[in-house]
């Protein structure tokens, strides 16, 4: 919301406006859809925080968002836990699962870190297909919106809608926080130079995974809310296809950039929600838009808008991509970068 | 929202006598088909459902409390909470008063209870699942053209009664398959057969050779297929392959649709016993009804789900237009005081559980010099009775009857 | 009747068989992509696609031209390959000097667009391919009396398409082998990606060099898949099912091991054949668990060469 060059009171202000366009848009637009909206926006603002701050793809974000989609589907219904109680609950099983994921592939870095993250994921998947309180392809379903505090009924379309605002709110506060924190500073400059960073007396794996955590935290948060809305849990939400689509969020709205992963996924959402009619052609423009992203739009949307500004008021520019080259790539990264530079000259 | 085509069925059209107390929403009524459009039962329904839908809305006349009939369609794509999202964008946008056809158990069980929840009607004629009627019965829902256990009875004591004693089942490892093998290993024992074994092969499963050696090794007289769709097209194909069914193992495919025969070819699968909710080949009306749809589909025939949905509607439309009103919970008690005699089903009944109480058919598959040209695929071999095919309302465990 | 581990023998050694079968379509894929990694340092993940499009192709083939199994078996490889060329040239150059990762978003996206294609156009009920008529049949396979102790057992019907997958995928797992690692152009293939100054300062066209070795793999996928059109129906799915686990075959043979990916294709086939007898709702997840324990114990992959 709010940009990290503005003074103060201006991000205030700027951040006010928002609110209030998003307290009055329910009133122009289906409140269900705008909610979607937003549970997308805050799972990839979430992701957005491992991939645009600490360098890391994660190829298995699915699993964080559709694993609590089921814990606070299931407790909502099962165990009668109010809204509030069941998005806890939801989100803290992500968290751990978050620690147990993170601690396994945090020590490898680009493509082995985004495959060890899909392999994981996929078990996760699995588990979902095959423990019964998910009830395989059926998913949960008729889970109660519930009462707020065990007072205020959320069942109006209204109601979840302002219910979700505020979580959104809340998730993307907290990632604000943490990015313009000393911690997101050191993230940053383990992304740019990790060896610097080490060298500097920072213990970067601990300061990943602790990025790691938080972005899977903040992702299971947006699938357990995504439930209320649907008032249903499915394999849907925790399928790869799923860790696909918010990378495809993000790289559209512009890495690294606090608005890109709303603006990505508030398109993305529209886009599903309007083309579902013809059918298969979701897909083809879904990849088209991949392939376009990677080729000529590597900063997305909100990046190239910055950018273009920055550049306008000759401000210092900042490369148009995941990072310096190679330093999320494999092993001696320097030496491959020359050889590909070789390469494409 | 713009997750459908609107279709205007029929501009023109008499103006209709109707009741002085009539109460509709918007005056008129709309109705939703909500099919698989692009996935494995994109045949079974998809585009075929909708056209059967418009020719229902053609005999009906078009119009309905003096307003042109819309009709919807979307694709849920198989997955239950697209198609819930759309039910439930459908009832808070679009007015829509019903939705039919709805493949795929999963899609069925979310709309309808997004259809209760709305006071809409979801008439279900593609899903299997008994909890439809069952735990999950709904005052807004009617299951229309089949479930698991009309087809676990009727193949499963068919082919007890013709010698096969020993029962092992390849089962679909997910709500659908559980429920259609539990449902013929109870058929089976009934009729004096046993149950050796099963193996669970998880959904969508290419490679079906390994669990059809497990089933080859036991030794059963048949080998229960309770999957659908590509699996179930699949174990057919690959059982072929290892020479199964030539080692003299039968195979019982537990739902079976015309088109999966027609995708199959009678080479693979003459002899097979199947049960059907209707086919099109059963009488004057039926062959009528199915020249007229395959005239608009390009020469194909119309599966049971497609009578099914042609029929929900239309009882659907009368059943409004005798409440006057599009109330969801009135126009499901209407229906069931109405008799159903039609190109689908002859006295056929709704039920209190919300079930449609109607006679269903054992088919035996054809041979290739049997048969007379495309889509000639089944002997009817016997009707099977409503009372014989559908659980009895006293072992029906829905809620709603416990009043 | 003898048994293992409370299987039936025959049953048991059956399993093993369609395990291997299993296996030499995930060697073959594994092949390929651990090929384009290991001297591109992309990640394909249209692989999976490409499999599918190579089954598409030889239906087209049949379809409309009247070409049968096997001359589609060595045109449509050829074709693909083509096809890939032409991505690498047009859609991978421009990324070499990027990171590594917008390889394998950018062949993401490919995948999708594939896929999508294929499915707006051919719907995902899949199309029939008939297996051709010098392979129709089946053999009878008899455990020998020396293994059960006692008269010979029927074991199980090997269909002969299937005998011919196994030999199919082994010889051209070992041609692609030995290509690659004992003849001269794979050694400028491999010199090329290790030094690319040198090799270009022998006169070699390097780019032209990376652009036929992308057109390989991907040429490699569409014989797999050519091989899996008369077993499975040319689906447009087929890819997206298989892709996730050859990539977890890659994984655990270690990243860029052509070896290693050859045998863990076989070996997983097999593991996976195993599970399907013991706990068949596990055969799913089998490959996965393998790929956590291997990279837990040796984070390289079983034949991978630290990372």
């Amino acid at each position: 919301m709010a940009t990290n060059t503005s003074s103060t009171w201006q991000g205030w202000a700027k951040f006010a406006v928002a609110v209030a366009v998003l307290i009055a848009l329910p009133h122009v637009l289906y409140p269900v859809f705008l909610a979607k909206v937003l549970c997308f926006a805050l799972f990839a603002a979430a992701f957005n925080l491992l991939l645009g701050y600490a360098g890391l793809l994660s190829f298995g974000h699915a699993a964080f968002f559709g694993f609590a989609a089921y814990v606070s589907a299931h407790t909502a219904k099962e165990w009668g836990f109010t809204p509030e109680l069941a998005i806890i609950a939801g989100t803290l099983v992500a968290a751990v699962l978050g620690v147990l994921m993170g601690l396994l592939a945090i020590r490898r870095q680009g493509i082995y870190f985004a495959m060890v993250t899909l392999a994981l994921a996929q078990m996760v998947f699995f588990i979902c297909v095959q423990a019964p309180f998910t009830h395989g392809e059926d998913g949960i379903q008729g889970v109660p919106r519930g009462y707020f505090l065990g007072l205020f009924s959320l069942e109006s379309n209204f109601a979840i809608y302002y219910f979700v605002l505020a979580v959104f709110l809340i998730g993307v506060i907290i990632i604000h926080r943490t990015v313009h924190s000393p911690f997101g500073q050191v993230l940053k400059s383990i992304r740019e130079n990790e060896p610097r960073a080490i060298s500097l007396g920072y213990d970067a794996d601990r300061y990943k995974l602790l990025a790691f955590i938080l972005s899977a935290t903040l992702a299971g948060m947006a699938g357990s809310t995504k439930v209320l809305v649907f008032k249903l849990a499915s394999l849907t939400d925790v399928a790869w296809q799923m860790s696909g689509e918010v990378v495809l969020m993000t790289m559209l709205g512009g890495v690294g950039t606090m608005l890109g992963p709303i603006v990505g996924a508030s398109i993305i959402v529209t886009m599903q929600n309007y083309l579902a009619e013809i059918g298969q052609l979701t897909l083809i423009i879904q990849g088209l838009v991949f392939v376009f992203c990677v080729l000529l739009f590597r900063r997305g949307i909100v990046g190239e808008i910055k950018h273009w500004w920055t550049r306008l008021r000759g401000g210092k520019d900042e490369p148009a991509h995941l990072g310096p080259s190679g330093s999320t790539g494999l092993s001696d990264g320097d030496a491959e970068a020359a050889h590909a530079q070789e390469r494409a000259s | 929202m713009g997750l459908k085509k609107v279709l205007l069925a029929g501009v023109a059209g008499l103006a209709m006598t109707m009741s002085a107390h009539a109460q509709y929403s918007n005056d008129g009524i709309t109705l939703g088909v909500l099919t698989d459009m692009s996935g494995v039962y994109a045949d079974v329904g998809g585009q075929g459902s909708v056209v059967a839908a418009q020719m229902a809305i053609e005999d009906f006349g078009g119009t309905f409390n003096g307003q042109p009939i819309k009709l919807l369609s979307a694709d849920h794509q198989n997955k239950a909470d697209i198609g819930a999202n759309i039910a439930r964008q459908w009832a808070d946008t679009d007015g829509v008063d019903a939705i039919f056809d709805i493949l795929n158990s999963a899609v069925g069980l979310a709309v309808q209870q997004v259809a209760t929840e709305k006071n809409i009607v979801s008439m279900n004629s593609g899903a299997a699942t008994t909890a439809l009627t069952n735990e999950q019965c709904s005052p807004n829902g009617v299951h229309y053209v089949y479930d698991t256990y009309a087809l676990a009875t009727g193949t499963g004591g068919a082919m007890v009664k013709e010698g096969g004693k020993s029962w092992f089942f390849i089962t679909a490892d997910y709500a659908f398959g559980h429920a259609l093998e539990a449902d013929t290993s109870n058929a089976v024992k009934g009729a004096g057969g046993e149950v050796l074994g099963s193996v669970r092969a998880p959904l969508s499963n290419q490679d079906f050779s390994s669990f059809l050696l497990q089933a080859q090794a036991s030794g059963a007289d048949v080998i229960g297929l309770a999957n659908a769709g590509g699996d179930t097209v699949n174990s057919i194909k690959q059982a072929q392959e290892f020479g199964i069914v030539a080692a003299g193992q039968k195979l019982a495919g537990l739902l079976i649709f015309l088109t999966d025969i027609h995708a199959l070819g009678l080479e693979t699968t003459a002899g097979l016993t199947i049960t059907t909710g209707w086919y099109w080949d059963l009488n004057d009306d039926t062959r009528a009804f199915a020249k007229r749809y395959s005239e608009k589909m390009g020469g194909s025939m119309p599966t049971m789900v497609h009578a099914g949905v042609y029929s929900s509607i239309m009882n659907y439309l009368k059943a409004a237009e005798e409440a006057g009103t599009d109330d969801g919970k009135k126009v499901v008690e209407q229906l069931r005081k109405m008799e159903i005699n039609d190109v689908f089903a002859q006295g056929g009944k709704i039920r209190e559980d919300g079930l449609h109480f109607h006679d269903m058919y054992l088919a035996q598959i054809k041979s290739p010099s049997e048969s007379k040209g495309p889509w000639d695929y089944y002997n009817i071999v016997t009707k099977i009775p409503a009372a014989e095919a559908y659980q009895a309302l006293e072992d029906v465990r829905c809620p709603l009857l416990k009043k | 009747m003898i048994e293992f581990l409370g299987v039936p023998l025959p049953l048991f050694m059956g399993q093993l068989l369609i395990g291997l079968i299993n296996g030499s379509f995930y060697a073959v894929l594994s092949l390929g992509l651990a090929l384009i990694f290991g001297l591109l340092n992309i990640v394909n993940f249209a692989h999976g696609a490409l499999y599918m499009v190579g089954a598409f192709v030889a239906y087209l083939l049949l379809q409309y031209i009247g070409v049968g199994y096997w001359p589609a078996l060595i045109l449509a490889p050829i074709i693909v390959a083509g096809f890939g060329m032409v991505i690498e040239r047009f859609l991978l150059r421009p990324l070499h000097d990027l990171d590594h990762l917008y390889g394998l978003l950018l062949t993401f996206g490919l995948a999708l667009v594939l896929e999508g294609s294929f499915r707006h156009f051919y719907g995902v009920s899949g199309l029939p391919y008939s297996i051709p008529d010098s392979l129709s049949g089946a053999q009878r396979l008899m455990l020998p009396s020396w293994i059960t102790g006692g008269d010979p057992a029927f074991m199980m019907a090997l269909p002969n398409y299937r005998a011919w997958v196994i030999v199919a995928s082994l010889i051209i797992c070992t041609a692609t082998y030995i290509l690659i690692e004992r003849t001269k152009l794979g050694a400028l293939m491999r010199a090329a990606t290790e030094n690319p100054d040198l090799v270009r300062a022998f006169g070699v066209n390097v780019p032209m060099l990376i652009t036929l070795t992308y057109g390989l793999g991907v040429g490699l996928a569409a014989f797999a898949g050519v091989l899996a059109a008369p077993i499975y129906s040319v689906n447009p799915i087929m890819g997206s099912h298989i892709i996730i686990v050859v990539f977890a075959i890659v994984v655990i043979g270690g990243l860029g091991s052509i070896g290693g990916a050859i045998i863990s294709g076989f070996m997983l086939g097999v593991i996976e054949g195993i599970t399907k007898v013991f706990y068949p709702e596990a055969s799913n997840v089998v490959i996965f668990v393998v790929m956590a324990i291997v990279l837990i114990v040796r984070p390289a992959g079983l034949f991978g060469k630290g990372a």
